[in-house]
């Protein structure tokens, strides 16, 4: 077996593999087949390697490796620990899939050429797995704003667009706030010592500050992640992206920024404090919540799966808050049962939601189609795309035996078996926050539903929709790779706990052991407590669907004959008269009718040409961005004062700096 | 480790006056609210009866005696013919969003029972885990209170309050002196024809038990 | 670790249910014949009803898709499933480990989505109307489902219902007042999801007041057969589920023979006791708008929350 050495320098040559690959597609910007023939399914296989050398990591001790690169006495600080492999495994193993796909995925004559593309692409995920291993402040800032500015021109690829213009402006900006907060963070967390991570584990902070760099970590890892209030360049940026790039987003860089979050919160700050885990379990909750509800009124199905990502963050740092409470108060078992529901929905997420994305790439290279009320009843046209995506609807519906369903699972059994919390507030939190997420994971069912229907079931609602072609060969495997991830992730759940195992085992010091019974059977605490068996639910299931098919095959006849569809006797029949994805939504519109900012427009019964409209927008935009934007505005005013246009005016001031510096020196 | 069975049926019957205490919150019917406040009285009854027999202490009996003809017996009886005459039998109320209201109402009892936490734990009775039940209910009433817009389900929302008060008597200090008891009993009734009366006088004048009515009477 | 007289009384387990499934709602329909001064069709109807459907062709609308057939089986698996995780007779279940009360919620959701799916498949007007209410019903009343589950799982330590059962039904007589919310809360979600009045009315001819009738409507056959059987386990599942929170006395602890038998007069007084007061409900009650239906379930809900609340007040 490779040591640890060699694991962390294989990464480091499947990331130099991928700039070269980049580099490559600089070279022959316009050569289509080369890009997608070669360098995209070489980049695959290299995001292969990657996760098996990270696989390999896991278990092993953690390896350091200085880079003489960067500036001066500032060099690049790596380090290859079971946290980092495991996030490092998950941006493997999804990028593969991802990557298999883009190489059917790329067109000409769409936006920047896929040379390009392929040079954004690479460097996106090289830096993503960079900042993964990043063990300095420095390297860690240079890596996140490589990512930030790569994934900024994979979003405005179609820049021509005045939209995709504004809705990369905007993620550029959220970016960049955040990154800022991230970087005080750090100036805070470093001490006197140099910004090295091993500095930071050594600086005790006193309890103020370490509230604060909580804070500031907080803030900045969740503008990346999609926390609410810092959703809203989220659900403009990930349409606007090609569908792969919108794929890599949700699932990997999402994940970077909950990877940065446990890094600081469990590896830098040896601290925690139980309130901080409330904050995060509140704002969880209320992301999710938020998410979800939103996502089930959208009507373009890329913006519909954005929301959703907001949601299953939202599930995510649920799962952090609860062990930071948990490891605050000392429960170690629970902690660890805690963080492993929250990293399983990790990986979960990262490989539903990329599949998912995916197929709503192949459907809208078939179609030309993102509104949902524009499409329909694709399983009869795209049956591979949509019998895939329908493994990853009911894997992020959270239904049983698919992954989804275990993190949950999971998370609901940290909940339940919450002890006598010393806190009489806290205790009846507890319950609480167990019924929204409960109501979250439940409305997550009825936005897959409306998904689903509306894409791929029922008449098609557009004439052309008939000559939909179903996906090429590479963007079927590619879905295929994530689709058997998401049955694999939910039918063998104890030995992906296993491999959770080593990373809970060292932020934590102890692991949750979940195979004492067996591979077949799930139980973290006890047999007699809770336990789930997911192959045996499958096996169940599909034995009963097998005796019965035979059975009424073999005592009745199975004679079946088609007919028009009957519709208590409806004569005409359009597929206009379906379900629109606004009709859908109707119900969580009326209900959860707060949380929007509806505008609508009626028909009375008498109009001849009736007129429908609703537009559904955020409140959070209007109450929290707008007057944000209209304070920044304000401000930059008054600091534009300072701009005279006279150069010597600006030498003046250039001499005042000086001036000061050199008093201050003294 | 389990509680003494009287424990455990007083712990049941404060549960129960709590649920009837949400479901006049979230009930629109007149009727049934005047319904559901007989059966809290009821529960009073039965739970007074049991600390009653479980401590021994006599004077709970008359008491016990007291709710069960005045909350059981005369006051929906007084409401019920109240709103004969009144004509309101009907009524319903326009409550505006149930599980909204529902999730106000489940958060003071969660406020209820924290402030109760020390006080239960000062008290030496068998009862003193109810007195956070008792604090809900006194909270909820004055919420079925505040969400209605007809006078009497107004009233009721009052008198459901009273009875989380004495509940609350009940479960810190085994009830109050008699005398007081008797004085409340009295005040309760005195007060129920005071409204009586009130209430024609305001339809009369209105022509509708809204209260929303009475916004007009401030200065202008 | 599974042994085959374990597996022998498993499946006997799951083929009672199927078998009790139909006469429970049988039994329901006739109360409420009997209550509404009806003659009733007697309590073996549904069984020849099944036998009916059974025997007829299917006929499919031209634009369903496989999934459209594989619904029927997929639905009537997880009832088959369901039935097997709920002690019934007695909590010797080689299963129950495969699956825990959060677990049970997931194979009623996976159904529900299916059904929901299948219905949006033909692509008609009532269908999806059917499939977008019935996901509306669903939202809440599965965690409300949960919230209940997780009150009874709270006061057991366990979330297996084999355990639940046998902790309630061995350890001596405590009174949970939590329970007595949870128990209203359940009524309520119970009677939404095996559509009944208030929420739904399943004798009803009028589609637009349709939801669980509307999204079968294109099903006919042996696929119809499969799926009114489908609903009758979910009625005797749900009526078990009822059984074993709530009044699990009876119910044979461990596998022993002589347990199973008395357990077996036990469940049918205890069903039949169930079915009538279901009836009742359903008598004394009229169908609601079905936008009063997410106020229903959103008390419901609140009310289990109150449940898991109040088991922390005053039980921790």
């Amino acid at each position: 077996m490779p040591g640890p050495g060699s694991a962390l320098t294989l990464i480091l040559g499947v990331i130099l593999l991928w700039l070269l690959l980049g580099l490559a597609g600089v070279f022959f910007p316009r050569n289509l087949h080369l890009v997608s023939r070669v360098l995209f399914p070489v980049g695959a296989l290299g995001a292969l390697a990657l996760a098996a050398a990270a696989l390999n990591a896991l278990g092993q001790s953690t390896h350091s490796l200085i880079l003489p690169l960067g500036l001066p006495d500032l060099p690049f600080h790596l380090r290859l620990d079971p946290l980092s492999a495991f996030f490092l495994l998950l941006l493997g193993a999804v990028t593969a899939g991802i990557s298999v796909f883009a190489a059917g995925y790329f067109r000409k004559g769409e936006g920047t050429p896929p040379g390009l593309q392929c040079l954004y692409y690479h460097v996106f995920i090289a830096s993503m797995a960079l900042v993964l291993l990043a063990d300095d402040a420095y390297a860690f800032m240079v890596f996140w704003e490589t990512m930030a500015l790569s994934s900024y021109f994979l979003v405005t690829s179609d820049h021509t667009k005045p939209e995709i213009r504004r809705a990369g402006f905007l993620y550029l900006l959220i970016a960049h706030v955040g990154a800022i907060s991230i970087l005080l963070c750090f100036g805070l967390l470093h001490g006197s010592g140099d910004y090295t991570f091993d500095n930071m584990r050594s600086v005790q902070l006193a309890p103020f500050w370490a509230t604060v760099a909580f804070g500031l970590a907080l803030f900045g890892f969740g503008a990346k992640a999609g926390m609410l209030p810092l959703h809203v360049w989220l659900p403009e940026a990930h349409p606007a992206a090609p569908s792969p790039v919108s794929a890599l987003m949700s699932a990997v860089m999402l994940k970077t920024a909950i990877y940065g979050l446990l890094r600081v919160l469990f590896d830098l700050l040896h601290v925690q404090v139980w309130w901080w885990g409330v904050a995060i379990l509140v704002l969880g909750i209320a992301s999710a919540l938020y998410g979800v509800v939103f996502s089930a009124v959208q009507s373009d199905m890329k913006r519909l799966l954005a929301y959703s990502s907001i949601e299953n963050i939202g599930f995510i740092l649920v799962g952090m808050g609860l062990t930071v409470i948990f490891q605050s108060y000392g429960m170690h078992s629970l902690a660890a049962l805690a963080l492993t529901a929250t990293l399983y929905h990790c990986i979960n997420h990262a490989y539903f939601k990329s599949l998912l994305f995916l197929a709503t790439g192949s459907v809208l290279h078939a179609t030309h189609e993102r509104a949902l009320g524009k499409l329909g009843g694709l399983i009869h046209r795209m049956p591979w795309v949509a019998w895939l995506a329908l493994i990853g609807t009911l894997a992020i519906a959270g239904l049983p035996p698919l992954n989804g369903f275990v993190s949950e699972w999971l998370l609901l059994q940290a909940f339940l078996f919450t002890p006598n919390l010393p806190h009489p507030y806290l205790n009846m939190l507890v319950p609480v926050a167990a019924a929204a997420v409960a109501l979250a994971a439940a409305l997550a069912g009825y936005v897959m539903v409306k998904f689903y229907g509306v894409v791929f079931l029922g008449q098609p609602r557009e004439e052309h929709l008939a000559e939909a072609k179903d996906a090429g060969i590479w963007e079927r495997a590619g879905l295929i790779w994530l689709a058997a991830g998401c049955i694999a992730l939910g039918v063998a759940p104890v030995a992906v706990i296993g491999v959770i195992d080593s990373v809970t085992g060292h932020l934590l010091g102890r692991t949750l052991g979940a195979s004492a019974t067996g591979w077949m059977f799930l139980t973290p605490i006890s047999a007699g407590r809770a336990s789930y068996a997911p192959f045996l639910f499958l096996l169940v299931i599909l034995a009963v669907w097998l005796a019965t098919w035979l059975a009424v095959r073999y005592y009745y006849h199975a004679g079946v004959r088609r007919a028009p569809p009957w519709d208590c006797g409806f004569p005409a029949q359009t597929a206009r008269m379906q379900d629109s994805a606004e009709g859908f939504g109707q119900p969580i519109r009326q209900v959860f009718e707060p949380f929007f900012r509806m505008n609508r427009e009626l028909p009375t019964p008498f109009d001849a040409a009736p007129r429908y409209r609703v537009s559904v927008e955020d409140h959070l935009w209007y109450w929290l961005y707008l007057p944000l934007a209209k304070v920044t505005d304000a401000l930059t005013r008054v600091v534009t004062r300072l701009q005279r246009g006279r150069i010597s005016v600006y030498l003046m001031y250039s001499f005042a700096t000086l001036l000061v510096l050199l008093l201050f020196v003294q | 480790m389990h509680l003494p069975l009287a424990s455990q049926i007083i712990n049941l019957l404060a549960a129960i006056l709590l649920l009837l205490s949400f479901a006049m919150l979230t009930q629109r019917r007149i009727l049934s609210l005047i319904n559901l406040f007989a059966m809290q009285g009821l529960a009073l009854t039965l739970s007074t009866l049991v600390v009653a027999y479980s401590t021994g202490q006599h004077h709970l009996y008359y008491s016990a005696a007291l709710t069960f003809a005045l909350k059981v017996l005369i006051l929906p009886w007084v409401l019920h013919r109240l709103i004969r005459k009144l004509n309101v039998k009907w009524d319903v109320e326009t409550l505006i969003n149930i599980p909204a209201t529902m999730l106000v109402g489940i958060v003071l009892v969660i406020l209820a029972f924290n402030v109760a936490l020390p006080i239960s734990q000062l008290a030496g009775t068998i009862t003193k885990s109810t007195l956070g039940i008792a604090l809900a209910c006194v909270l909820l009433a004055f919420l079925t209170m505040i969400t209605r817009s007809k006078a009497v389900p107004q009233v009721i929302g009052f008198l459901a309050m009273e009875n989380g008060l004495f509940f609350a008597a009940t479960s810190a200090t085994y009830g109050m002196p008699m005398v007081v008891e008797f004085g409340i009993a009295l005040d309760v009734l005195v007060g129920m024809v005071i409204l009586g009366v009130f209430f024609f006088q305001i339809r009369e004048r209105f022509d509708s038990l809204d209260i929303s009515h009475l916004e007009k009477l401030k200065e202008e | 670790m599974i042994s085959w007289s374990g597996l022998v009384a498993q499946l006997t387990e799951i083929l009672l249910a199927v078998l009790l499934a139909p006469i429970l709602l049988g039994w329901v329909n006739q109360c409420r014949a009997w209550l509404q001064n009806k003659s009733g069709p007697g309590i073996l109807q549904p069984y020849r009803t099944l036998r009916k459907l059974f025997e007829k062709e299917a006929v499919l609308a031209h634009g369903a898709s496989p999934l459209f057939r594989a619904t029927p089986y997929v639905l009537f698996a997880c009832m088959c499933l369901a039935a097997a995780i709920v002690p019934i007779l007695g909590t010797d279940l080689p299963f129950s480990p495969a699956a825990d009360a959060i677990a049970l919620v997931g194979i009623f959701a996976l159904a529900r989505v299916f059904i929901s799916l299948a219905a949006m498949d033909i692509g008609t007007a009532f269908g999806s109307l059917g499939a977008r209410r019935e996901m509306m019903v669903g939202f809440l009343a599965e965690p409300a489902l949960l919230m209940t589950l997780f009150t009874a799982s709270l006061i057991s330590q366990s979330t297996s219902l084999a355990t639940i059962v046998q902790h309630r039904a061995q350890a001596e007589f405590v009174i949970y007042p939590s329970l007595a919310f949870a128990g209203i809360a359940f009524t309520m979600v119970s009677l939404a999801e095996n559509a009944r009045i208030p929420v739904d009315n399943p004798t009803t001819h009028l589609e637009l007041t349709m939801i669980h009738e509307a999204m079968v409507l294109e099903y006919s056959g042996r696929h119809l057969a499969l799926i009114e059987l489908s609903s009758a386990l979910k009625l005797f599942v749900y009526s078990c589920i009822g059984i074993a929170l709530f009044f699990p006395f009876g119910i044979a602890a461990g596998g022993d023979s002589v347990g199973l038998m008395l357990a077996l007069p036990a469940l049918v007084a205890k069903l039949a006791v169930g079915g009538f007061a279901m009836a009742l409900i359903e008598t004394l009650s009229a169908k609601m708008r079905i936008f009063r239906a997410p106020e229903f379930l959103g008390t419901a809900f609140l009310l289990a929350v109150l449940a898991m609340l109040i088991h922390f007040l005053l039980e921790a």
